[in-house]
């Protein structure tokens, strides 16, 4: 029976239940490695390609593309040829879904909130096989928040531990906060490491989190084992100020769709309950001033306020570069400021490329681990 | 990491926060005060349902016990607004609003209008709403009309959690006179409620479902059977979008009418009785702002028009059913 490798609809953050299987890539008799795209799921928030955890020859295809699973639903089962049949389907039939549980986060990263002295912060934390490896650290960007790393923080987690933090005035996080001093979010960055007794980390920021990243490791080099900056903040003057300015200002559904169609290349993937969760955090007291004030120190006349392309160039830090060919907030053109860095330009993305194509952002960053 | 409480809990909590906030803000009401493990006299309910036990501890000072007369201190929240204060009266039954429509329809609805601007009335007039509950005809209407009717009001009916949560603040900080109705079935509903403070807009309607055939626009109550009604529908492969109003006054027609030039089919449920209720409002509204879009007559699914029955094999057939809502969505489907 341990030669039985079952794929199951997966968990996407915390609230997800059920998902569609909407497409399948592969089918009986298919060899997968890992990493193959196998399925399409879709859930109220976001669509996405599968892609396989495990290697082997794909046996029986149990769900039916269309249908709507259960988190954790038995779609497909991978056996060797070995396997006989009759195996493959007391296997199915004896399988059950585990009953979706808030509390039962054995499949999922564990989430804590713990006061630092800037106050309340949010983080996610999974750890994989590779416990005892440098850790990775996810830093969001501007009005993002850790769930922009629904895709990266399972995959990252089978290399090193993985945390994924909201900065002050984000997500879950503290939101009384002042961020007319750029530094309240490297220096949350170094006391989270100091609380969980992280020596030194990958430090991946995207957009805004690229430049925490990056002014973290100018300042303090010894804690920063390599820096993958994606779609990254403080490489080149340039940023979509009418984004920045429509995210700030919009005050309801209507007003905010359409801004954020400007972070994807594939502009549907701009969901109902994306805009609301958005909204949601928006809405929350301090959030509309934080925000306002943090838009205007971090750019000023409609460019960016701080470049550090210069000072990483000098750094001897692994630096591993990675953008959406089709950034419409940061201009893909970035990529190339950092001269001895060869980028990573992806097709067919934009700004959210850690979620458009979450596999290949994955395989780069485990890569630059090395 | 979510949060799960009830609708009951978020409306102590959006009361807890706001008193902490800003001390002009003040409770009003019959048996408010009190709450379990208190002494004395003030060993009283916390609202008859409960809603507001523990604050008297927490605000002793903006926390207002009132003899059992709503035209007294409703008319006096009024006044106190008008002075300075931002009161919640907690009117208990909206049933017994009655007594102090002078108050409410003649002073606080027109001061803005009568004083050319210079007067603001911040009262918000909280009170449970709708059937379910065996609480027979004058505890159980739905006079979310009523107040809609009258311009200078602004009316609110929440159906989740969430929603009440953010609403009862902006509803606190708004500067006009808000009725605020909780429907008194969904107390006990839950949602994931952050714990920190946070307003929705009056006026903006709450896409629940998307669904590309049929428009189902509701608010309160009806929301969660208009979602049973859409599982239903679904089975049929109709897929129904569902618009919950969240405010009435405010009300967000574009949002109606942008979904029925989609769907070209709309059913208006209201838990309210039909005549000018909200049901027919919507209805009204597009028919002669997207009759163009329609492809079928308009539904209105509603309650009857009598009072609300005590008997509870009535009560329940009263009050609209998710199938009488898949079925009236059934209709427009047809031909």
């Amino acid at each position: 029976m341990t030669e039985i490798t079952p794929i199951l609809m997966p968990k996407w953050g915390l609230s997800m239940q059920e998902g569609k299987l909407t497409d399948w890539h592969i089918k009986e008799g298919d060899e997968v490695k890992v990493g193959d795209e196998i399925m399409d799921v879709e859930t109220d928030k976001i669509t996405n390609v599968v892609e396989a955890a495990d290697g082997g020859t794909v046996r029986r295809i149990v769900g039916t593309a269309g249908e709507v699973y259960p988190v954790r639903a038995l779609l497909a089962v991978m056996a060797p040829a070995s396997v006989p049949e009759e195996e493959i389907d007391a296997y199915v039939s004896a399988y059950e879904t585990p009953v979706s549980d808030e509390e039962d986060e054995d499949t999922g990263p564990a989430y804590h909130v713990i006061e630092l002295p800037i106050g309340k912060i949010r983080y996610a934390e999974q750890t994989g096989a590779n416990a005892d490896q440098t850790p990775i650290v996810l830093i969001h960007g501007f009005g993002g928040d850790l769930d922009n790393w629904l895709f990266n923080i399972d995959a990252l987690a089978e290399h090193a531990p993985v945390y994924a933090l909201d900065l002050p005035g984000h997500g879950q996080s503290v939101k009384s906060v002042d961020p007319g001093d750029p530094g309240i979010f490297t220096q949350t960055l170094l006391d989270f490491m100091d609380h969980c007794d992280i020596k030194r980390a990958h430090l991946v920021g995207h957009s805004m989190g690229g430049l925490v990243a990056g002014s973290t490791a100018l300042d303090h080099p010894d804690r920063v084992a390599s820096l993958t900056l994606i779609c990254s903040a403080g490489l080149g003057e340039d940023i979509n100020k009418d984004y920045i300015d429509g995210f700030v200002n919009a005050a309801g559904r209507k007003e905010l769709k359409p801004v954020l169609t400007h972070l994807f290349y594939n502009q549907s993937l701009v969901s109902r309950a994306m805009v609301q969760d958005l909204l949601k955090y928006k809405r929350l007291d301090g959030v509309q001033d934080f925000l306002t004030q943090l838009s205007t120190t971090a750019f000023r006349d409609g460019k960016q306020a701080r470049i550090i392309a210069d000072k990483l160039a000098t750094l001897d830090i692994p630096i591993t570069v990675i953008w959406g060919e089709n950034d419409a907030i940061i201009p893909a053109s970035h990529a190339q400021n950092l001269p001895d860095v060869k980028p990573h330009v992806l097709g067919s993305a934009g700004h959210m490329v850690q979620m458009e194509h979450a596999g290949e952002v994955n395989k780069i960053i485990a890569a630059s681990l090395d | 990491m979510a949060r799960i409480i009830s609708m009951k809990d978020a409306v102590n909590e959006a009361l807890d926060q706001e008193m902490s906030r800003d001390p002009t803000v003040i409770m009003m009401g019959e048996d408010i005060v009190g709450g379990s493990g208190a002494p004395g006299e003030d060993d009283a309910w916390g609202g008859v349902l409960g809603v507001s036990k523990g604050l008297y501890h927490k605000h002793p000072k903006q926390m207002l016990d009132t003899p059992l007369s709503e035209s007294a201190y409703v008319g006096a929240a009024i006044g106190a607004a008008t002075a300075g204060l931002r009161p919640v009266a907690e009117l208990m039954f909206v049933d017994f609003i009655g007594v102090c429509l002078d108050q409410v329809f003649n002073q606080a609805a027109k001061f803005r209008y009568m004083f050319g601007g210079k007067a603001q009335t911040p009262v918000v007039i909280r009170a449970m709403c709708g059937a379910g509950f065996r609480a027979a005809a004058q505890h159980s209407q739905m006079l979310t009309p009523l107040f809609t009717h009258i311009p200078g009001l602004k009316v609110v009916c929440p159906s989740n959690a969430y929603d009440t949560k953010g609403l009862l603040i902006q509803a606190i900080r708004d500067n006009d006179p808000v009725i605020f109705l909780e429907h008194k079935n969904l107390y006990a509903s839950t949602a994931d409620v952050p714990e920190e403070p946070y307003t929705i807009p009056f006026g903006e309607a709450n896409i629940v479902r998307e669904g590309g055939d049929v428009t189902i626009v509701t608010y309160g109550q009806m929301v969660q059977r208009a979602e049973q009604a859409a599982d239903m529908l679904k089975k049929d492969g109709i897929e129904a979008e569902i618009i919950d109003l969240r405010t009435l006054s405010p009300i967000d027609m574009d949002s109606v009418l942008e979904s029925v030039e989609m769907t070209g089919r709309l059913v208006c449920v209201d838990e309210a009785n039909p005549r000018c209720s909200i049901a027919a409002d919507i209805a009204a509204n597009v028919a002669q702002d997207g009759f163009d879009d329609l492809k079928a007559p308009i539904q209105m699914v509603t309650a009857p028009h009598s009072p609300v029955p005590f008997s509870p094999s009535l009560e329940d057939i009263y009050i609209p059913s998710a199938q009488s809502i898949a079925d009236a969505a059934r209709k427009t489907m047809e031909g």
